[in-house]
């Protein structure tokens, strides 16, 4: 689980790092000065977020030694996968500023029209595993047409949706009601598949630590090279280190356990490529400024409407791959499958992690470090044998002061904005 | 003169339902000439500009484009030509930083990746930022953190980046202080010394006189003068404006003056 947190944390700074201004040959004490200046000036990044999780951490390890055991934080790696890759997708939509609400129910509908096709009708695997995916996609579009052409507010639209897909998903489902899934083949592997090897868990943990460190050195080269500021050798090796230790890390705990669990590099893999698909093309340049400005990114020139569907779009084909992990998770598919809790799950972890409901702001790693916020407090209760009632009551507090977290920080840059 | 303006207006005439905004406007800028462009509300300003970027074309009248007669019927039509124009709200992005913003729907790529050293390049060397010391020593920090002048030079330089031949500028200093206008004034100033045209919209007198070379009135959306700026009392423009001088003899004779 520290794995996720270990390539987690680097993101969150590093994008935040990527905006800052790093003028060369300068001192420490300019640095911190400018980090205090960011957090006064209401530019908190993932550092709330991060320092909730260790929080959390502590307090579940001091009541019961087992949490950081392990198996509890290998297991908690696993289970963030599937509702983390929904809030990931949700990142897409929250971005514009709009909300996705039918997330929950598309991930259930995915996994039961996979569950037919294969289990019931006898459908290759990896048709029936397509046919899942597109659905989410068709729906998004229909959905992201409806908001973006239409006009209907997307929180209607995908309101609409939470309830029609979900009874289209009973309807699939059909009279039987719960479909156990088949003990071989790619979804159940999914879950229940790890790379026992330890050369894989640390391979992957160096990796990760070296390909940062190469990809800031060439940037920081090229920079220079153009005669723009750029950030010292230092500095990189400073957080590659910081990278390298939450990594390896990481790879400790999950190699003794079982090793490092195919569920949680395949989500680390999505994460990655997505983050680099907002942060550095042009599809993602203008998704953000959409959400910072729609009528700007109009005169632009940026086509709206189909930018607006294209997010729509990625969140409900996410959903769509996220319902396939949670099912593979439980070995079936049911009428509970995609609970409206899963839903408020999803999107308290985007916004837990940092992205803004007011858009423009946010990653998926902010997706990643939410959920993590998130499972640990399920599963900090679940070894404490406490009840859900509590466990809905405690993420609810955190899901809102995530919130005024984000509305302050807010209010704080327009006021320094016009200081 | 030798060289034709950069933009002429022949008889522009704009009709919106029973509303007749322009009717027979005329408007001549030369490459680095400043024209300001004043005149009481409703009095076609807008309207005047829309025409120019091609948002609402005219209905009668010829444009013609460095001496040559051209159709301006939609907005990228007018970029193509090279008119750039900096609207009131200045339309930016606030989460993105001042790159991201200057480039935004023409971001520079490599191999499909985004490539932000040469976009950061670029946006230094388009020295505005430096040479305005409007104090956006970070080209990174995001627009929301910016003060509401170096948000404009942001906004001009955004406009700047397509390399026009003239720049239209709308109410520009109306959400400005008194330093942030003055440094404003000189950015113009370093507009004109690049030979750029500038139409410049401005309810603000004082700063028409501190920058423009010519005043063009516009008054119940017909021209109502041209002054030159040097030799013009400013009370003589103000009554122009308002219609104190409301008759075809003042606005001829002010016509030739320029000429």
């Amino acid at each position: 689980m520290k794995g996720t947190d270990a390539s987690g944390d680097p993101a969150g700074p590093v994008a935040a790092a990527e905006r800052r201004p790093a003028v060369r040959e300068r001192g420490l004490r300019v640095r911190a000065g400018e980090c205090t200046h960011k957090l006064r000036t209401g530019d908190v990044g993932s550092v709330p977020v991060v320092v909730v999780l260790i929080m959390i951490w502590t307090a579940f390890q001091l009541l019961d030694h087992h949490f950081l055991s392990p198996r509890n934080l290998s297991n908690l790696s696993v289970d963030i996968v599937g509702t983390g890759l929904i809030a990931v997708g949700i990142v897409f939509v929250l971005l514009l500023g709009e909300v996705d609400l039918s997330v929950g129910s598309v991930s259930g509908l995915a996994a039961a029209v996979f569950a037919v096709l294969n289990v019931n009708n006898g459908t290759p695997e990896w048709l029936a595993i397509v046919a899942a995916v597109l659905t989410g996609t068709v729906i998004g579009v229909v959905q992201g047409f409806f908001f973006a052409k239409v006009g209907v507010p997307s929180f209607v639209v995908t309101l609409a949706g939470l309830l029609a897909w979900n009874g289209l998903m009973l309807y699939v489902l059909g009279a039987s009601g719960t479909i156990n899934l088949r003990d071989t083949g790619l979804i159940p592997a999914l879950t229940i598949e790890y790379f026992h090897n330890p050369a894989a868990t640390y391979g992957l943990a160096a990796l990760g630590a070296t390909a940062y460190f190469f990809a800031s050195h060439r940037d920081a080269r090229r920079r220079r090279a153009a005669g723009v500021p750029y950030r010292p050798l230092g500095s990189t090796a400073v957080r590659t280190a910081g990278i390298a230790v939450i990594a390896f890390a990481a790879a400790f705990v999950l190699s003794r356990f079982q090793g490092l669990p195919l569920a949680l590099l395949l989500f680390l893999a999505f994460v990655v490529c997505l983050d680099v698909v907002l942060r550095r093309t042009s599809y993602g340049r203008k998704i953000f400024s959409i959400g910072g400005g729609v009528e700007a990114a109009r005169r632009a020139g940026i086509n709206v409407v189909w930018m607006r569907i294209s997010a729509f779009a990625a969140s409900a084909t996410l959903a769509a791959i996220g319902g396939l992990f949670l099912a593979s998770r439980v070995a079936s598919v049911g009428q509970t499958s995609g609970s409206s809790n899963l839903l408020i799950n999803a999107i308290a972890a985007a916004v837990i992690g940092g992205a803004s409901l007011f858009g423009g702001r946010g990653s998926p790693w902010s997706a990643v470090l939410g959920i993590l916020v998130i499972q640990s407090i399920a599963s900090g209760m679940v070894l404490m044998g406490i009840e859900t009632a509590v466990q809905y009551m405690i993420t609810g507090g955190v899901l809102l002061g995530a919130v005024v977290l984000d509305s302050l920080s807010r209010q704080s840059q327009k006021a320094h904005g016009r200081a | 003169m030798s060289t034709p303006p950069v933009l002429a207006l022949r008889g522009i005439s704009r009709r919106f339902g029973a509303v007749q905004a322009l009717r027979d406007v005329e408007l001549e800028i030369h490459a680095g000439e400043v024209v300001a462009l004043v005149g009481d509300n409703g009095a076609g300003k807008s309207t005047l500009v829309k025409v120019i970027t091609g948002v609402a074309p005219a209905d009668e009248g010829a444009i013609e484009w460095e001496g040559r007669p051209v159709r301006i019927s939609r907005p990228h039509e007018a970029r193509a030509l090279g008119i750039a124009c900096v609207y009131q709200d200045l339309a930016l992005c606030e989460s993105l930083d001042v790159v991201g913003n200057i480039f935004l729907g023409h971001e520079i790529c490599r191999a499909g990746v985004l490539d932000e050293v040469s976009m950061e390049r670029r946006a230094r060397e388009l020295d505005l930022l430096d040479t305005l010391s409007t104090g956006i020593a970070n080209v990174r920090v995001p627009v929301t953190a910016l003060s509401a002048g170096q948000r404009q030079t942001v906004a001009i330089c955004r406009a700047l980046l397509s390399r026009p031949k003239l720049l239209i500028l709308d109410e520009p200093t109306a959400a400005l202080g008194v330093s942030q206008t003055a440094r404003f004034l000189d950015l113009i100033e370093h507009l004109r010394e690049r030979g750029i045209g500038v139409l410049l919209i401005s309810h603000n007198l004082g700063d028409v006189k501190a920058v423009a070379d010519e005043v063009a009135v516009l008054r119940l959306g017909r021209n109502n003068g041209f002054f030159d700026v040097l030799t013009t009392p400013q009370e003589q423009i103000i009554s122009s404006m308002t219609g104190a001088t409301d008759n075809a003899v003042t606005h001829r004779k002010a016509w030739e003056a320029v000429r």
